[in-house]
């Protein structure tokens, strides 16, 4: 019997020391370097040593292009080249700040400018507050012993692994006059609906969409954050005859928390970058109905036949300022919540 | 021995792959879009110059007609541009064309063939850079099947735009076409029905000066024509910005009885329509001032920024060879941007009756247009106006701001853009 139960181990054990055979050899390879390197730097700097590739690229296609870009908006002119640019100082902020009313985008100089910082802002309050609301809902229904759970998991995943542009098109498609939706909306006595030609139609389909798209991503983090609560905290609340709400408000959400605080971060960083999608769904129309900021900070940078270089890198500028406050407000709310 | 005989066929087999790689040792990349199919058509006259030109080889990048408009020019700022590339606009990025006089055989020929269009792709110098790939006006096709299944007739030359509007809406409304008219989503396209209106686009000392009475006169019935439904949102309404829209896809299915759009349009249709319906090209309507489209096309030019000037000029010359042209233009249905052919050198290969009255219709349109359509596109700056006549027409139409304001915001946006480029 012992001789049964000890062979199989005894393969796997050859097996796994063939397979690491050639994993021990790279490591004794590089044994010799990064004794080397550690004892030049220690051991406190030997993270950093590891983390080095990383900040390579990150510093070559993020923190350079970064300093690149605050430095283009203190210039003016077509020039590519920041050598060849001719210094404004801050030309380009003033005049994208200059507003009688910063309420009314037509009294801006730049009016465009503050229209797509409106509609930004219109967009992530109401594609944040739906996702997270149906991301939350999805994944207390997934987190139950529901039959197809494993299926449903995945059919609401499924979009977040789709192109954006994808995801666009197919949308498009239903959407148009002779769409999908439009045939059914005939066919049963309606009259059609021009979605992208009324401004309402329009930003609630480019909420939809975007919601439709990343919800399967967020549903996951939450379900992961349900997940790991103890069934121990549930069996003593059932013991006890607590009721569903209760149970939910008093132990789900709270227990919750750290997970929607990530997801509604997530989102908020991601809606107001929102652009592929609804670029190719609305093209920002009609009029500039879903025109949001980061198109137009493309359509300044790249569409005119003047592309504004400075004008762009400074409207970007001020994006990544609101991006920044976002991201420190999450900060200070996730310590005021550790600090109790 | 028999190892010394190995190694010298193998040196041998080598030494032939080696030489004939190095055969084609320089390669130029010309970066193109397609209105129809007519890279294939290039590609067949660019395989005699490869057969002829052995050291040579030409690789298309076909794109799409945005990368031209946004990729290209900056890549060409970047110094990373193609050896050659298609364009439109044809003085805008004039900056980056290379003077081809050196490298070409014959500059005579080409002052002779190609003459006032090489001001336009060089404004500001004597440079000879390209030729033109085609030469477009701009100009209405109209469903005739529509007007005849509606009994409504069709009206004549130097009809009006209204008398124009009333018809086709006329026709929409006896046989339920969805949009009596439809316009491209262009800039481009609104200019010639200004002109025509009476729009002088420029000031008296040159300067651009795009709104004016006979500007106001056409943008007013534009506002009227989407608000009363003889155009439709959809089209001009639905995006933002300068987006190009067509609506060659709706007409070609039957949805628009009236459709401006352009000379390019001649060889998609026949293939896409063929005989569906007759689609017929009319002459430009008029207004208060002119029955006038824009003239305009697009440009096959060669890049300063190439490696191999010599081999640029040499497949230019190619290129541009009489009966190069003619086969490239015949094949296309493209109206001839070579002075020659544009006299009736051009057999079109097409037997479709509807086809050959649209290329006559165009050709005979250019007689026709009004000097201040010529003045804008040959100003290099004309995409700015372009752009800004859309984006803001557009806002006014779908309720953003009202006319007037468009109106003040397009002279902004023109005088913004042209202060940003006096910067450099």
């Amino acid at each position: 019997m012992t001789k049964n139960t000890d062979q199989p181990a005894a393969v796997k054990n050859t097996a796994v020391s063939i397979a690491g055979w050639p994993i021990q050899q790279v490591f004794r390879l590089l044994e010799y370097p990064f004794s080397k390197i550690q004892r030049g730097v220690g051991i406190q700097g030997m993270p950093w040593i590891f983390l080095l590739p990383n900040l390579i690229f990150f510093g070559i296609f993020v923190i350079i292009p970064l300093f690149i870009n605050f430095a283009f908006s203190f210039t003016g002119g077509t020039e590519l080249f920041l050598s060849n640019r001719v210094y404004t100082g801050t030309e380009q902020y003033r005049f994208l700040l200059d507003c009688k009313t910063f309420g009314d985008p037509i009294t801006c100089r730049e009016d465009r400018f503050w229209k797509g910082l409106y509609n930004t802002f219109i967009f992530v309050f109401f594609q944040v507050s739906f996702l997270v609301l149906f991301s939350l809902i999805t994944a207390l229904i997934l987190n139950r012993e529901i039959r197809g759970r494993g299926f449903f998991r995945a059919v609401f995943f499924f979009p977040v692994l789709l192109s954006p542009v994808v995801v666009a098109l197919i949308w498009k498609w239903i959407l148009l006059r002779d769409g999908i939706l439009n045939a059914f909306l005939v066919s049963i006595g309606m009259d059609k609906i021009l979605f992208f030609v009324s401004p309402e139609w329009a930003m609630f389909w480019a909420v939809f969409v975007s919601i439709w798209a990343h919800m399967g991503f967020y549903t996951l983090i939450l379900l992961a954050g349900l997940q790991a609560i103890q069934p121990d905290l549930y069996e003593a609340a059932e013991m006890d005859g607590t009721s569903k709400e209760r149970v939910f408000w008093r132990i789900t959400l709270p227990l919750l928390w750290p997970n929607l605080l990530v997801v509604v971060v997530l989102a908020l960083i991601k809606g107001v970058q929102v652009f592929d999608e609804v670029f190719v769904l609305t093209g920002g129309g009609p009029g500039t109905a879903t025109q949001f900021i980061v198109q137009y900070i493309y359509n300044t940078g790249f569409t005119e036949q003047v592309q504004n270089f400075g004008l762009a890198s400074a409207a970007s500028i001020v994006l990544g300022v609101i991006l920044f406050v976002l991201t420190m407000l999450q900060l200070a709310v996730t310590r005021a919540r550790d600090n109790g | 021995m028999l190892n010394f005989k190995r190694l010298l066929a193998t040196t041998s087999v080598l030494a032939t792959l080696g030489a004939t790689s190095a055969l084609a040792e320089t390669e130029l990349r010309m970066m193109w879009y397609n209105d129809g199919s007519e890279s294939e058509v290039m590609q067949s006259i660019i395989d005699r110059f490869e057969a002829k030109n052995p050291d040579i080889s030409v690789v298309i990048d076909v794109v799409p007609y945005k990368s031209i408009m946004e990729s290209l020019p900056i890549q060409l700022a970047a110094g990373a541009g193609p050896d050659l590339a298609r364009v439109t606009d044809l003085g805008g990025l004039s900056k980056y064309y290379m003077d081809l006089t050196p490298h070409i055989s014959d500059s005579a020929y080409w002052e002779a063939s190609f003459g006032p269009f090489l001001d336009w792709l060089a404004p500001d110098s004597d440079r000879i850079s390209g030729f033109m790939t085609q030469l477009t006006v701009t100009g209405p096709y109209v469903n005739k099947t529509f007007f005849e299944q509606a009994g409504v007739a069709m009206p004549g030359d130097g009809a009006t735009w209204d008398e124009w509007a009333a018809a086709a809406n006329d026709v929409a409304d006896k046989l339920d076409i969805p949009i009596p008219m439809a316009w491209d989503r262009s800039g481009h396209r609104v200019s010639g029905p200004a002109i025509a209106m009476g729009a002088k686009m420029f000031n008296a000392d040159g300067e651009p000066a795009l709104v004016d009475d006979g500007l106001k006169e056409m943008a007013q019935r534009l506002y009227d024509w989407h608000q009363d439904g003889t155009m439709t949102k959809e089209l001009w309404g639905s995006v933002s910005g300068s987006s190009y829209l067509g609506a060659n896809e709706d007409f070609a299915n039957g949805q628009v009885v009236m459709y401006m759009s352009g000379s390019w349009q001649i060889g998609q249709f026949s293939g896409t329509i063929g005989d569906a319906f007759d689609w017929w090209a009319v002459p430009a309507p008029c207004g208060a001032a002119a029955c006038t489209g824009m003239p305009g096309g697009a440009a096959l030019v060669a890049m300063k920024d190439t490696k191999h000037p010599e081999e640029v000029g040499k497949l230019m010359d190619f290129l541009a060879q009489e009966e190069n042209l003619a086969e490239f233009y015949g094949k296309n249905l493209f109206i001839p941007g070579h002075l020659k052919l544009a006299t009736g050198g051009v057999d079109f290969a097409t037997d479709d009756a509807r086809a050959k009255h649209a290329l006559s219709t165009f050709a005979g349109a250019v007689p026709k247009i009004s000097p201040t359509a010529f003045d804008l596109q040959g100003y290099p700056n004309n995409r700015i106006m372009f752009n800004a006549l859309i984006s803001r027409l557009n806002e006014a139409i779908v309720g953003e701001l009202t006319l007037e304001q468009a109106y003040v915001r397009m002279e902004e946006d023109v005088a913004k853009q042209l202060a940003a480029k006096a910067v450099d």
